[in-house]
Parts: structure tokens; C-alpha cells; sequence
């Protein structure tokens, strides 16, 4: 099970070199994004579409909220 | 949204996956930045006044108007031990005997936005609810001040030149 993160713990890991993914449409994302994160919407979220992360680092998830 | 995103990241043999399950509307609320297209400048959080006076629950109405008066506003607002907003004091109120506790002259369950709530969208919501200003408050209900219906309607103007 991925680990559920607050506010404070994402920026904590950040600095640590953790990559952010914001998985809302590309639309969304445009509007306003976290600093620093890179867009793969849910629906196209799969081995192709990942590959510009590096697995070595850890991978921060978010939306908008709680949906 | 997030959690079947990690659980897919996982599946795809990521090691070490997150879910920052409050998301950007958390992280925009704390007025922490945010990039993007739309202008951290026309959003509530750019324009909220923090110098708002409060007070707690058991505070009489002489402490209170002293402290309202001193700090020029004409409303106050009454938060918890974690500054948690849980009513507002207006005129009619602050008029009240010296002696009554704010918790008894409050009104409860004030209009509250957040910071990164559009001034568009704040401006229309105060016109339909016939108020003059918002309370702004932190996901977790914490105050970070007041927009004022004419702060936020004097910077659309300045936007929209």
C-alpha cells in the first residue's frame, strides 16, 4: 500500500529529491500545479507514460483533493 | 484519484510511491505556491487582510472592544486554542453588555473561504450572500485573515485594465 503523506512530509521530501506527479487532466494541471511537478493524467498513466520518472527517486501522487 | 494512481505506480514496480491525499487544494490553502497559468495575484490568499482582531470564547465584551477599537476594525473574530474560526463578532454584538462572553454574543458558523479561491469567485459569492467581506481560513479551519469586498473587487479592476 502506497504511504498516504501530509502537507509537511511532501515538502520534506522534496527536498530529499522526491519527483511530484500531478495525475489530474492536462487542462488542470496548466491551470495550477505544485512546484516542480510534472503531469501524467490517470487515464494515461501506465509503463509508457512513467518512464520520464526516474525509479530510483521516490514519486509523490496528488489531485486536487480527497476524491 | 491519487491512491488508484499510486496503487498503479506500485504495480508498475515503483518502490517508493506517496499519495499526498489532500492534494493541491491543501497545499494552496496553507498560501503555499502554486505554478500554473492562473496568477497567485487573483486569488484570495494575495489579498486577505490578517490584521483582523480575534479573540477567544470566554472573553468579555469590555476586553474585546478594546482590543476591536485599538485595531481600527469594526468585527472580530472568535477562534479556539488552535486559532480555529468557530464564530464572528459584528457590530451588533461588540455593542453588547461589557460583561457577556464572546461565545454568547457570536454568531456561529461564519461564511469562510480559502486562499486560493479566485477573487472573482469570492466577489461573486460575497454579492449573492449580501456580505462585505470573507472570512479565509486554512483547510483545517485555522484564520488567516479577512478579504474585503472592496479589496477584492479594487484589484479586479486593476486585472482587468
Amino acid at each position: 500500500m502506497p504511504d498516504p503523506v501530509d502537507r509537511d512530509h511532501v515538502r520534506l521530501l522534496v527536498k530529499q529529491g522526491a519527483q511530484l506527479v500531478e495525475v489530474l487532466p492536462e487542462a488542470e494541471y496548466e491551470e495550477e500545479h505544485l512546484p516542480g511537478a510534472i503531469n501524467i493524467p490517470l487515464q494515461t498513466l501506465d509503463a509508457a507514460s512513467t518512464r520520464r520518472l526516474e525509479r530510483g527517486r521516490p514519486v509523490i501522487v496528488y489531485c486536487h483533493d480527497y476524491q | 484519484m491519487s491512491p488508484r494512481a499510486a496503487a498503479r505506480l506500485e504495480g508498475l514496480g515503483f518502490g517508493r510511491v506517496y499519495d499526498y491525499v489532500a492534494g493541491k487544494a491543501d497545499w494552496g490553502s496553507f498560501g503555499l505556491p502554486l505554478e500554473g497559468a492562473s496568477p497567485s495575484g487573483a486569488r484570495v490568499g494575495a489579498h486577505a487582510r490578517t490584521d483582523v482582531p480575534r479573540c477567544r470564547p470566554a472573553d468579555r465584551m469590555r476586553t474585546v472592544r478594546a482590543r476591536v477599537r485599538a485595531s481600527g476594525w469594526d468585527i472580530c473574530f472568535v477562534t479556539d486554542e488552535r486559532g480555529v474560526v468557530v464564530g464572528r463578532l459584528g457590530r451588533a454584538a461588540l455593542a453588547r453588555n461589557e460583561d457577556v462572553v464572546a461565545e454568547e454574543a457570536m454568531a456561529t458558523g461564519p461564511s469562510t473561504v480559502r486562499p486560493s479561491l479566485e477573487l472573482d469567485e469570492a466577489v461573486e459569492r460575497m454579492k449573492r450572500q449580501h456580505l462585505t467581506s470573507l472570512s479565509v481560513t486554512r483547510s483545517d479551519g485555522v484564520l488567516i485573515g479577512v478579504i474585503r469586498r472592496e479589496d477584492a473587487e479594487r484589484a479586479l479592476d486593476v486585472f482587468s485594465r
